[in-house]
């Protein structure tokens, strides 16, 4: 198909200044060709360098200029090479002179195309722009970049720009910066074209969309505002996640002399009854049933056709509210776009009307959605404006779903302010907290933002391409690490300014953190301290928290803590041998009690009586050298009570074969049970309350 | 296999498995026993508008039959039973007096919901005085204890299932503070103390027992008369239990409503601030998209259910394949092979944590920013001491300051940039609205955005923006249409609704298929009010011009007239090719296979016949037509 035969060309700076950051230019431009290899097999692509030391392209052997700028590949159908290509990008010498690039990208794709592919060619330009460009011969470089660009949209060439500046520049090359940026910007003002500026490495593997999709839209037609007001829009999405891809089962089985063969699984489903596991039932004598309760209700595909909800496509307004109603968690999905009918004048000034009327009163629009006919549920949702900055873009809308009544569980959870005050913050903690807020600022005013959601890559997706690349050449390679550079976004920046760094210090010492003793450590903390994950953690600066610290020492002896399943009596024995706290005691008695009641409970023809007189003769031990007697003779009596009717019974008769009954006077001097009332349990029991 | 092969409730994007089942920390079966008190008291009206008030039993009935529905929906593997206390009948396997074990039939006292039992719950009010009856249960001079003997029904109720696996609760429902209030001497003292010790066995074998008190204002429900000692409250969690006196009685019916359902942690995860201060925060999910039950395929014959087996055959040589321990990608003409464990390596990029990275203006959390229904923090300080105060620390800095923080959330499934966005807590007259705590946003990469917007730039600057009269039209339309106590989730989903409300239909062997209203439809009556009329057709007039209507008809006109014309021609064409077969003589001897699609399509677009499907669905309608 011709729609997806695109043709893009890569114009890289690897001028001295850019040297430091070309390894995250190569990622980027890997990952984008990888893609295409993927995804768009048919897309073709051309690579050229500027600032080289040497001079390789058509414009120079024909009308001379144009030095340092190196076709690096021709328009071409993306294949294995160019990746190896981008892997390894030669480095420059020369300040490069971008404008120069661009016309010879220029001249490469009409060169190629002609008329033809209208739209569908790219320029992509990496520089950080800090060279001047040379004057042209004639005119002013105004002129010149006018001149091009009506040559760009002429020839329907779209033109991305991504300019990268780690550091604030210093005055001297200002105002070269100041002209090359305006230049720039004068291209957005005539051609299509997209100038974005990064200032971190990070940002700029996120820069380019790297992998093309065509967007298709879900829904043509009239945003009814009434029954006589229609506006005419499309609605496209304007967020979708890009899944990890899918990837194919691999068979073996075939020979590995067939070359054809595809290696491909083919799944297949049965279904057969329960009754009659070898039966299976054919397609046509299978019906759905849907779960109500304990019920299942059959149901067929016709007969629910025609009862189902079946709602009109279309899109209408049910009013309007302030924007301050509707809380940003309870936006549901993906989001979608509204853009005015493309053409349609009336359309935009309309959808421009209420887009900037919403963005002075704060308001937005509450719509009711189905987006296709037969589609069987609507959705409601929330449409906000966007008001565009460019001239040459309408203003749209944005929408997202909002969650029906069954969709929202409305938990109650305690106020802050009924908390003991224990674990309120105090006026110096707040402060310490407030600064800590100020200092971590990811938006500062003299930078860019960083960690903007629109120039942040998918790390999972970075590292699986990079693999899959990897695995190409040596199919036995292990996965590599996350990229250094992506890693900034998964752990805060270890290098920081000192200012911030005393900020973090100082809410440290306001706060202390500490283990719960009642609780059994988690193992999630002691993953924590994985040494791949946290590389910083040994005494890299001299104070590793006390809190760090606390932890560690608390979570050294494993102590136990509770009765568990497989060695109930040694954890009894544990927990009443603690001295740490004389409430381990009580503890050890209680969780005993419990799971001695939950065997009994549990028994089946007395399968769990053994266990249970073992672990009631512990219990009774632990109660005559603790002094506890009470405790011991109260949970009896409390069995028996509870079961003296059922068929658990027979336990109590087996107790005293097995010595196992009240604790005596003569066995601990607590205890106000006679050797006689022991030797009688339970055949006659007298509750001593 | 399709389970929900109309894609009723899923849209293009269908939602992560980890979104659509919870997973749930503790057990996650559920029983419950709902323990209503029928004392006399419960039938005293509550506020003083006597046409509209209604009794405290109604409030606690409406709320549980509220309860048992979404139940049944969301669910309803879980049992509950309904019980009774302070009645005239006893109904019970104990046979105790005053407590009355609700039931219908086919189904235990403690079971899964049925549509029967919901049914006729909800409207046992109407026959309650006269099969149950109302009476106290505990009255000086005798030793009944009606609150023990519901007590120990519901414990025997529920004995049945292991605390490990299930979790067992017992609700009260009451407005009595004070169950032994007229009884005096030693045998309050007495009953108190072995009512006490039946809760207490209670929750010895691992049975939570709540209270739901019923009260206004006039009467505020006071925990500490006895309740406290009951359900084991001490110090300072008397003082927290919160039974907020409420006006109107919907508001209790909601309150309680709320209170009902368990809160279900997500996930208890590590919140890890700066380089060593980790602290503890819950996860709970508030929004998650419901979806109606599975799809479960049943022999038509019998109407038992079926079980899927799946199969793996290799495509090149049809041999049977266990599960494939290798997965492969085409790439660069070749496949590259993955082992599963490398799959989940490359997966693995942190240590499942939630790490902050920094803190940004609320402004910069745009509206695109989002993916999926987000995900409610609150702190815990069960395994790490502090960390509430930490948190409500940062909670109230990210409110004054109007920042939210930006942080990394690595589940093995999928990580994820996640913007914490803090919330104030929010209190109406009808309770909580919004819980205090941090939402958690779930941020797109800048793979997932689009930039839809950039399709439409044109080369030339020429794109019209409004002018400023028809800014201040759109504003006043804007007014005229404000949606008056509007809230979010206000509006139950329709085609749920109906779904489920088919299904009851079908469950209880109704005829009748239910009309379930669709909220969601503009309001017409509303819409159509002179004064929104007049704001749009000014609006109208101010954006589209004044002959709108007139050049719209006419343009409609030619186009319609172009696109017909085109129509007619590709009839007219076909109808031609279509006559050079005898289609009647194909179809009786069985020829039609022979044809090719696009012979047979002329033959349907001559008859406007759907020309979708395979060749197969092709000939049939074809036959179908020529009535074979």
């Amino acid at each position: 198909m011709a729609r997806s035969k695109e043709a893009l060309v890569l114009l890289l700076d690897v001028g001295p200044s850019m040297h430091s950051i070309l390894p995250e230019v190569e990622k980027l431009c890997t990952m984008l060709v990888q893609k295409k290899l993927m995804f768009n097999k048919n897309h073709e692509v051309g690579v050229v360098l500027f600032g080289t030391e040497e001079t390789k392209n058509e414009l120079e052997k024909e009308v001379g200029g144009y030095e340092n700028v190196f076709v690096l590949r021709d328009i071409k159908v993306v294949d294995a090479d160019v990746v190896d290509i981008l892997h390894n990008i030669p480095r420059g010498k020369f300040p490069g002179d971008f404008m120069d690039a661009i016309v010879v990208g220029i001249d490469m794709l009409i060169k190629k195309f002609g008329d033809t592919n209208k739209g569908k060619q790219c320029l992509c330009l990496v520089t950080n722009a800090q060279y001047p460009i040379k004057d042209p011969y004639e005119g002013t470089k105004e002129d010149q970049v006018d001149k091009i660009s009506s040559n760009m949209k002429a020839h329907g060439i779209k033109f991305d720009c991504v300019v990268i500046r780690e550091n604030p520049v210093r005055s001297a090359g200002k105002s070269v910066i100041d002209e090359n940026d305006h230049l720039l910007n004068q291209f957005s003002k005539n051609t299509i074209s997209k100038i974005v500026h990064v200032d971190n490495p990070l940002a700029l593997v996120g820069a380019l969309r790297t992998r093309s999709i065509s967007p298709v839209t879900v829904f043509r037609g009239d945003l009814e505002l009434g029954s006589t007001m229609k506006i005419k829009v499309w609605v496209y999405k304007k967020t979708s996640e890009e899944k990890f891809p899918a990837l194919k089962k691999y068979s073996d089985k075939a020979p590995s002399s067939d070359k054809y063969a595809t290696h491909e699984v083919k799944v297949d489903f049965e279904y057969k009854s329960k009754e009659d596991p070898d039966k299976v039932v054919p397609p046509e004598q299978r019906i759905k049933g849907y779960r109500y309760g304990p019920q299942v209700i059959p149901i067929s595909s016709a007969e629910w056709d025609s009862v189902k909800l079946k709602p009109d496509k279309g899109v209408k307004l049910l009013g309007f509210t302030d924007s301050s109603n509707i809380k940003r968690h309870y936006y549901m999905k993906d989001v979608y776009t509204f853009i005015p009918e493309p053409g349609n004048r009336k359309a935009i000034v309309a959808v421009s009307a209420i887009a900037r009327a919403m963005k002075e009163l704060n308001k937005v629009a509450i719509l009711r959605c189905v987006w296709r006919q037969g589609q069987g549920s609507v959705v409601i949702g929330i449409l906000s404006p966007n008001v565009s900055c460019m001239d040459n873009i309408p203003d749209s809308f944005y929408f997202n779903i909002l969650p029906f009544a069954e969709d929202v569980r409305e938990f109650q959870f305690p106020s802050f302010s009924r908390f003991p005050a224990a674990w309120l913050p105090n006026a110096h903690q707040q402060e310490a907290a407030d600064n800590f807020v100020r200092m971590l600022d990811l938006a500062p005013s003299d930078r860019e933002e960083m960690l903007k959601p629109e120039f942040t890559p998918n790390p999972v997706l970075e590292r699986f391409y990079r693999y899959l690349d990897l695995k190409s050449k040596q199919p036995d390679a292990s996965v590599p690490p996350l990229d250094s550079t992506l890693k900034r976004m998964i752990e805060p920046d270890t290098d920081l300014p000192s200012k911030d760094k005393s900020a973090i210090d100082n809410f440290h010492s306001h706060f202390e953190l500490k283990e719960n003793p009642k609780k059994k450590k988690p193992t999630t903390l002691a993953w924590n301290e994985k040494p791949s994950l946290t590389d910083n953690e040994a005494g890299a600066d001299g104070r590793t928290s006390d809190i760090q610290r606390n932890l560690i020492q608390d979570s050294s002896v494993v102590k136990v803590e509770k009765i568990g399943d497989s060695n109930p009596i040694q954890d009894f024995e544990a927990m009443m041998a603690r001295r740490d706290n004389p409430k381990w005691i009580m503890k050890a008695i209680q969780g005993m009690r419990a799971y001695i009641n939950d065997l009994l409970e549990n028994s089946y023809r007395g399968d769990t009586f053994p266990k249970a007189i073992e672990c009631l003769a512990a219990l009774r031990k632990g109660c005559i050298l603790e002094q506890e007697p009470k405790e011991f003779n109260r949970f009896l009596f409390h069995l028996y009570d509870k079961w003296k009717t059922s068929d658990l019974l027979e336990f109590f008769k087996i107790l005293p074969s097995k010595n196992v009954t009240l604790i005596t006077k003569t066995e601990a001097a607590d205890s106000d049970v006679t050797e006689e009332e022991a030797k009688n349990f339970p055949l006659k029991p007298e509750p001593s309350s | 296999m399709n389970l929900d092969p109309q894609g009723l409730f899923r849209d293009d994007s269908d939602s992560d498995d980890e979104f659509v089942q919870e997973k749930e920390k503790d057990t996650s079966k559920e029983m419950v026993v709902y323990l209503i008190d029928a004392s006399p008291k419960m039938f005293d009206l509550v506020g003083n508008d006597e046409d509209k008030s209604q009794t405290y039993f109604h409030a606690a009935i409406s709320s549980i039959s509220q309860s048992l529905k979404t139940q049944i929906i969301g669910k309803s593997y879980d049992e509950v039973a309904i019980c009774f206390f302070n009645t005239k009948e006893k109904k019970n396997l104990q046979d105790l007096n005053g407590v009355f074990v609700f039931n219908v039939n086919d189904r235990e006292y403690l079971d899964q919901p049925t549509a029967k039992l919901i049914k006729e719950f909800s409207c046992i009010e109407g026959t309650f005085m006269s099969n149950i009856g109302s009476q106290y249960g505990i009255i000086p001079g005798s030793r009944e204890n009606s609150l023990y003997s519901a007590l120990w029904v519901a414990q025997a109720l529920l004995r049945k299932g292991s605390p490990k696996y299930v979790s067992k609760r017992i609700l009260i429902f009451t407005n009595e503070d004070n169950p032994f209030g007229n009884i005096t001497g030693a045998a309050k003292t007495d009953m108190i103390r072995t009512t006490v010790q039946r809760a207490y066995d209670a929750q010895e074998m691992g049975i939570l027992i709540e209270i739901l008190p019923l009260s206004i204002p006039d009467e505020p429900f006071n925990v500490s008369h006895f309740y406290a000692d009951l359900i084991g409250l001490e110090g300072d969690e008397v003082a927290q239990f919160l039974p907020s006196a409420v006006e109107r009685l919907e508001d209790m019916t909601d309150q309680l409503t709320k209170r009902i359902f368990k809160k279900r942690i997500v996930r208890t995860i590590s919140f890890s601030i700066a380089k060593s201060i980790n602290i503890e925060v819950n996860t709970y999910a508030l929004i998650r998209p419901a979806l109606p039950g599975s799809v479960t395929w049943l022999d038509s014959v019998t109407n038992h259910s079926l079980k899927a087996e799946r199969s793996f055959i290799c495509a090149d040589t049809g041999a049977l394949v266990h599960e494939p321990p290798k997965r492969f990608h085409p790439y660069k003409n070749e496949n590259v092979k993955f082992s599963l464990d490398e799959l989940s390596e490359i997966k693995r990029i942190s240590n499942g944590h939630l790490c902050l990275l920094g803190f940004k203006p609320l402004d910069l959390l745009k509206d695109y920013h989002n993916l999926k229904p987000s995900t409610f923090v609150f702190p815990t300080d069960e395994t790490i001491i502090g960390s509430t105060q930490i948190f409500i620390a940062l909670h109230r800095s990210m409110l004054q300051l109007k920042r939210f923080a930006l942080a990394f959330y690595g589940g093995s499934a999928n990580p994820r940039l996640v913007a914490l966005v803090a919330q104030d807590e929010v209190i109406s007259s009808s309770g909580q609205v919004e819980p205090p705590g941090m939402h958690m946003i779930y941020l797109p990469f800048s793979d997932d955005i689009r930039h839809v917007e950039e399709l439409q730039t044109t080369a030339d600057a020429d794109v019209p923006h409004a002018t400023d009269d028809q800014i201040k039209k759109a504003s006043v339309l804007m007014k005229r249409m404000e949606l008056k106590d509007f809230s979010v989730c206000q509006f139950a989903n329709p085609a749920l609704q109906r779904h489920y409300g088919i299904l009851q239909a079908l469950a209880l062997g109704e005829d009748e298929m239910p009309d379930i209203k669709d909220e969601t439809l503009p309001d017409e009556d509303g819409m159509a009010r002179p004064t929104i009329v007049n704001a749009l057709e000014d609006f109208k007039i101010a954006v589209y011009g004044e002959n709108h209507d007139l050049e719209e008809v006419s343009s409609k006109k030619s186009s319609n007239t172009d696109a017909s014309r085109k129509r007619k021609a590709v009839v007219e064409a076909a109808v031609e090719s279509a006559a050079n077969h005898d289609w009647a003589d194909l179809a009786d001897n069985g020829k039609l296979k022979d044809l090719t699609v696009p012979e047979l399509k002329n033959y349907l677009t001559a008859h406007n016949i759907p020309v979708t499907g395979k060749k197969e669905a092709l000939i049939s309608r074809i036959l179908t037509h020529l009535g074979r």
